[in-house]
Formats: C-alpha cells, sequence, structure tokens
C-alpha cells in the first residue's frame, strides 16, 4: 500500500464523521514511497524523550486556550442580550460592518443574503451561509474589533452574537438573551449544507483519460474573452472604479 | 517604467518593445560597431563599492521592477489583504524571500523571538511550551515546497480578468524550509489515544486557526523556522511557521504560538465562513485542503511580452501538485488542439514547483499558448469550463484551470479564454 493510500485509509476513519475521502492521491497508481521530501526521519520517540520544553501551566493554558467548538465546548460563562448586542454594535462594529451588517464598502457583509447561495452573486452571511453559531463567538473573541482585537469581555461577545442573530433572523425577539446555557440549542439555517471534499469524482478527474495531443478540437478555437473587456488590471485605464468581479476569499 | 500605484503595463510595454529593437540587441550599429563595445563604460573604469558597502545584497538597480504587487480594489484594508508574486520575472523553481506573494488577516505581526512562545495543548500527556531555542534543539529537516492560496486564479472563474500572471497565479511561492517534524514536537507531548485533529494558532491580532487531521500533521508537516537558509521574513511568519505540503496556504498558520490537539475539527471562521467551496446549487464544500495539479507559462504573459520579433522563443512555465511530482507539462500553441510534450529542467521534488520550457521557433503569427500539467498520480490538469461545468462559478477557491495567453504579431500578450 503507497504511503498516500495509507494516509487516505487512517483519514476515511478519522473524518468519517464528515465521511472526507479527501486526499486526491493515491487514488489511481500507487506510487513509491517519498522519497527524502516525506515526514519524519526519525523513529518514534517516547513522550518527554528530548527533555525539552516545560509544562505550561494551567493560567497559561487558559489564557490561551479560547477556541469554542459547535457543541459548544470551550465557551466561557456569561450572558447577553440582543438590546445590549445592538448598543455595542454601533459603537464598535458599525463603522466597517454597517448598522445592520450590511457592511460599509468592502468591509464584510454580516447579515443578510438569505437565499441567495445560488444566485449570479451570492451573498455569504452568518445567516445565509455560515453552519456554525460557535465560529461567531470564538472570531469575534479571538479578532474583532479589526484593530483592537481581545477588548471585549465574554458578555459583550455574548450581546453581539445574540444581536447577529437577530440581524439575520434567527432570533426576532428583542429581549432574547445568549448564554452559555442555550448557545448550543441554537442552529444555523445552513448548517445542512456542506458537504465532503469529493473533486476527484468530477467529471475530468474521474475519466482518468490521457490527455489528448492533436486534433483536439474538430475547428480551429477562438477567442471568446478577453481581460481588456473587463480590465481591472493595476494601472490599467479602468482600473480606477475597481470596477472588479472577482473576491480573495 | 514603475507607475505610482502598480504597474504601468501599457508603458512597460512600449519600453519593452523599444529595447527589443535597439539596447537589448547585440547587433552592429552602422559605424563601425556597437556602442557598448566600442566605448569605455563608467564600470570599465572607476570603482565600485566596497565590500560592506550592501552587508544585505538587494537586486541590481535595473531590476527595480520586479517586486510584488496588489490590486487594490480587491479588498478594504490593507493589513487584511494580498499582493503577488511576481512569477514572470522569475525562473528556476525557487522563490526568493523577499518575492513570496503576502496575505495577511491582521497585518504584519513583529514578534520578538525571545519574547515567542510555542504551546502544545488538549489531549496530550503533558502540556508543553517551547521557547525558540528549545526548537531550535530537535533534530531538523530541509524541506522544498510550495505554498498556494487557495484563492489563486479566485479572480478568473468568471472569465479573463487580470492581465498578468502575476495576478492571475502570483499567490503561490516556493523555498527551502528548514525546521522540525510536527511529529517530533507532537511525540515529545505525548498524543492520548483519541488524538483525531491538531489547531494550529497565530499570535497576529487575527489569531488565525485551521483545523488539520492528526495524520497530516504526523506524515510530513513541519514547524519551520528558516526560509532559503534564513530566517522566516516577518511577512512570512517570523520566527515559526507551520508547513503543510501540497495542502492551502491558508493552514500554514504564521507566527504560529499554538497547537491543540483535540478529537473534533473546531469548524473555525478560515475552514466555514471562508475557505469552503460553494457550488452551483448552493451547497459548499468543505475541508478542501488539497491543492490540485496546475501550470502555468510565464513568459511570456501579458506583463512579459516578446520583445525580440520572430526566431528563437523560449516559452516557459511552473507546475505543481500537492499530489507529489509533476510526471510532464504539454504546450500548445493553438489553443489547445495540438500539444507539445515540454522539458521539464531542474529538480522534480514533490509538492515543490517544477520549471517547464518549450523552445519554439516562433513564425511572428499570433499564438494561443496554454500549458498542461500532469502529475504522478496521472491527474490532469483541467480546462476552465470543466472546472465551471462541474462546480458552477462562485466557489472563488482552487481554481486550477488551463490559462491561455494570446500573444499577438506584435509580441504583446493578453488574458483570454478560448472556445
Ligand atoms: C475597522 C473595521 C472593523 C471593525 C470596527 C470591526 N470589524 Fe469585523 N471585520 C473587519 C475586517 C477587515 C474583517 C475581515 C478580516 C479578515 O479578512 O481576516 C472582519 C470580519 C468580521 C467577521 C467575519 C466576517 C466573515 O464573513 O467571515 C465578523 C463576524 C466580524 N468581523 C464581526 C465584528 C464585530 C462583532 C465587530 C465589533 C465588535 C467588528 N467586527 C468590528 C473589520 C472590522
Amino acid at each position: 500500500m503507497s504511503k498516500s493510500l495509507k494516509l487516505a485509509a487512517a483519514l476515511a476513519v478519522t473524518v468519517a464523521a464528515f465521511a472526507a475521502p479527501f486526499l486526491l492521491a493515491g487514488q489511481r497508481t500507487a506510487v513509491a514511497e517519498e522519497p527524502a521530501a516525506a515526514g519524519a526521519p526519525f523513529a518514534p520517540h517516547q513522550p518527554g524523550a528530548f527533555g525539552l520544553g516545560r509544562e505550561a501551566t494551567p493560567e497559561e493554558v487558559a489564557a490561551w486556550d479560547i477556541d469554542i467548538r459547535p457543541d459548544g465546548t470551550g465557551l466561557p460563562e456569561g450572558r447577553g442580550t440582543v438590546a445590549e448586542g445592538d448598543e455595542l454594535f454601533q459603537e464598535q462594529c458599525a463603522v466597517c460592518h454597517g448598522v445592520f451588517g450590511e457592511g460599509a464598502g468592502r468591509y464584510p457583509v454580516l447579515a443578510g443574503g438569505l437565499d441567495s447561495l445560488t444566485n449570479e452573486r451570492p451573498e455569504k452571511t452568518i445567516g445565509s451561509y455560515w453552519p456554525y453559531l460557535s465560529t461567531v463567538y470564538d472570531y469575534i473573541r479571538r479578532a474583532m474589533p479589526f484593530g483592537n482585537a481581545h477588548s471585549l469581555s465574554d458578555d459583550q461577545i455574548y450581546a453581539l452574537t445574540a444581536y447577529l442573530l437577530y440581524l439575520n433572523d434567527v432570533v426576532t425577539d428583542e429581549e432574547f438573551e445568549l448564554s452559555k446555557a442555550n448557545f448550543a440549542d441554537i442552529h444555523l439555517p445552513n448548517e445542512g449544507n456542506f458537504i465532503p471534499d469529493d473533486r476527484q469524482e468530477e467529471a475530468h478527474y474521474a475519466a482518468d483519460a490521457e490527455p489528448c495531443m492533436s486534433a483536439c478540437t474538430p475547428e480551429p478555437v477562438k477567442i471568446v474573452m478577453h481581460a481588456r473587456i473587463l480590465d481591472v488590471t493595476p494601472g490599467s485605464i479602468d482600473d480606477e472604479e475597481g470596477a472588479g468581479a472577482g473576491s480573495v476569499d | 517604467m514603475q507607475a505610482k500605484k502598480g504597474i504601468n503595463r501599457r508603458g512597460l510595454l512600449t519600453a519593452g518593445l523599444a529595447m527589443g529593437g535597439a539596447a537589448l540587441s547585440a547587433r552592429a550599429a552602422s559605424a563601425g560597431g556597437d556602442p557598448a563595445i566600442l566605448e569605455v563604460q563608467d564600470w570599465n573604469r572607476y570603482l565600485g563599492d566596497g565590500v560592506q558597502a550592501r552587508p544585505y545584497g538587494t537586486p541590481s538597480q535595473f531590476e527595480a521592477h520586479v517586486v510584488r504587487r496588489d490590486v487594490e480594489w480587491l479588498t478594504a484594508s490593507t493589513e487584511s489583504s494580498v499582493n503577488f508574486t511576481p512569477l514572470h520575472d522569475l525562473d528556476g523553481i525557487i522563490t526568493p524571500n523577499g518575492l513570496c506573494f503576502e496575505r495577511h488577516h491582521a497585518g504584519i505581526a513583529e514578534i520578538d523571538p525571545a519574547q515567542h512562545r510555542l504551546m502544545i495543548n488538549g489531549l496530550v500527556e503533558k502540556p508543553l511550551v517551547f521557547t525558540m531555542q528549545d526548537l531550535m534543539r530537535f533534530p531538523r529537516v530541509n524541506r522544498v515546497y510550495f505554498l498556494e492560496c487557495a484563492a489563486n486564479s479566485g479572480m478568473e472563474w468568471r472569465g479573463s480578468q487580470l492581465n498578468g500572471c502575476q495576478y492571475t497565479h502570483g499567490m503561490v511561492h516556493c523555498v527551502m524550509y528548514t525546521g522540525v517534524p510536527l511529529k517530533t514536537v507532537l511525540e515529545e507531548a505525548g498524543l492520548k489515544t483519541n488524538a483525531r485533529w491538531v489547531l494550529p494558532e497565530g499570535a497576529d491580532a487575527a489569531m488565525m486557526t485551521r483545523s488539520v487531521p492528526i495524520e497530516k500533521a504526523l506524515d510530513d508537516c513541519l514547524i519551520a523556522f528558516k526560509m532559503n537558509g534564513e530566517a522566516l521574513r516577518p511577512e512570512q511568519g517570523y520566527p515559526l511557521r507551520l508547513v503543510v505540503p501540497g495542502w492551502e496556504g491558508n493552514m500554514w498558520v504564521k507566527w504560529l504560538r499554538r497547537i491543540e490537539v483535540g478529537d473534533q475539527p473546531w469548524q473555525q471562521r478560515e475552514e466555514t465562513s471562508k475557505y469552503t467551496d460553494l457550488l452551483a446549487n448552493g451547497t459548499a464544500r468543505r475541508f478542501t485542503w488539497l491543492m490540485e495539479v496546475k501550470s502555468v507559462i510565464t513568459s511570456p504573459s501579458p506583463q512579459l511580452p516578446v520583445a525580440h520579433g520572430k526566431g528563437p522563443l523560449v516559452i516557459s512555465g511552473l507546475a505543481w501538485s500537492g499530489n507529489g511530482t509533476i510526471k510532464r507539462v504539454d504546450v500548445t500553441t493553438d489553443g489547445g488542439r495540438n500539444w507539445k510534450t515540454a522539458r521539464l529542467d531542474g529538480p522534480s521534488l514533490p509538492k515543490a514547483l517544477h520549471r517547464f520550457y518549450l523552445d519554439i521557433d516562433w513564425d511572428g503569427s499570433e499564438l494561443l499558448i496554454q500549458s498542461r500539467a500532469m502529475d504522478e498520480h496521472g491527474f490532469v490538469q483541467p480546462t476552465k469550463d470543466e472546472l465551471r461545468l462541474a462546480r458552477g462559478e462562485n466557489s472563488i477557491y482552487h481554481n486550477n484551470g488551463i490559462q491561455t495567453w494570446h500573444v499577438k504579431a506584435d509580441g504583446t500578450v493578453e488574458n483570454v479564454e478560448v472556445a
């Protein structure tokens, strides 16, 4: 069994919950062990064998380990209401994300876009796209407000998360209070629409055909699109408006 | 040549063509020969700078146009933005450190290595903290890998848009990393039997995080502190970054300060809101980690027109695959009707850039040039239309489609699509 096949097999077990046979490699020809490049050249060793590093204190782990999982693991004690979140959001977030989370300028849109995922221009927001609420709390806590991260209290983040639920019509009551206790009960509408990586099943890969080398098209090919029609290249004449139709992420 | 904002392509073209006609040509001038030979030049006579005039060497002043460039309209702020490697100006397979594209989510963290710590916690026998000095005492390895952002070529899903391979394909670089296998460090802490995932985390103000399956972590991931022999550049994660060979660049967490071990993925923002691939039917693929087989012709390309007229022409480009090595690259000059197998030259290393060449005798007529890579597992780079058929146009990420450049009779080059 090739290395990548073993890896794929092992992964299939690990990520069974996501049924993700993601590895494109190893599905075809068995390939010899990768030369020097693969993995560690050293035999497995016992914990602490090098005697390097020192034990982390519980306080140190608590200071850095702030991540939260969809099942609520990692949530701190606390609570906050939609109304409290509204006030905070207008003070600390609206300048970039808009009063209703609609986004100012090119800053991310946080609300709206429901049922837009099959549109020509989908709007991917917490309500329309994100699978888990835990990601909202986790991300605000680690990275927002932009340029002043780690300045919000746990209660404030509950309140902001509640307000974002309200902006996205997941809750409709301004008195709604989000807390550690009711957090994991809330599900976002798009949770069920994420699927495992099945790129290798796409026709162009699955065909596994030798590529054509000559007379591959019946007619000479024609140009059907020019970059210059939509030229947004920096330095080009039409770049000023920033009319670009793309996105990096 | 260098415009205030980005590159002035039209200016560059004119200059390039003018050079082709005169300065770059070694043909004898009418009056007895070439002044470059007949006249004594300043550098033939006077002394140049001595040693230590340039304690850290930089490129020639005549290479000042070889720089990273950004596309201002793409992002709201430069601290959460991207710039692009000038692939068209480079050769071989190694990217110089100062030209490796940048992608930050909260600007460049400037970290004093004496204040940097790496913590391993979660499902381990003993949570550990390492200083940089501790990490330097583990056995280390050297590996050459490409790093490609999953959104490389992402602006081209709806059609040709940016005129230059720097912009269409420049979110890739390839350097040699020196570092400690992640496996070594995880084993030092001791993995519990239910360890299935790790969560690397950055020390910057974005505190970047991604869930990585344990098999990958134990396979070929590195904790790297050097690139091309010298310390990581700040913009590449100094003093410490994760290397996740063949997988999307976002997972290569920079300014690495913590690795948590867990039994489930964490569903972080960068693996839910971002780096998931929306399909035409509204569902989205997640955990699409692997960077598929891909290639691009870097020369000629829109920023590097043919300046010398007909005759010998070197068509050159890069190919890579997250699956391993590149087995073959084919090049067409007629938009994909007929193909010739290009010559791979230089080291062929797994999950690294490969350099290819097709040396042709150009008759001066228009060309539609494309490259098509095949990796060691037989995966063949698809066309953009094949990808659109399978995925729609809203995936943003993982666009590895075949790129077409239109070389016109005057040598200028444009990004086009053909059918
Ligand atoms: C100075 C502008 C600014 C302010 C103020 C700001 N943000 Fe942001 N926000 C950003 C930027 C920029 C990003 C994207 C960062 C990146 O790409 O990594 C972002 C991303 C986000 C996201 C993720 C969006 C997505 O689609 O993935 C959320 C949620 C968010 N911000 C919430 C907040 C909250 C809540 C506040 C107020 C406490 C806030 N932001 C304040 C600029 C801002």
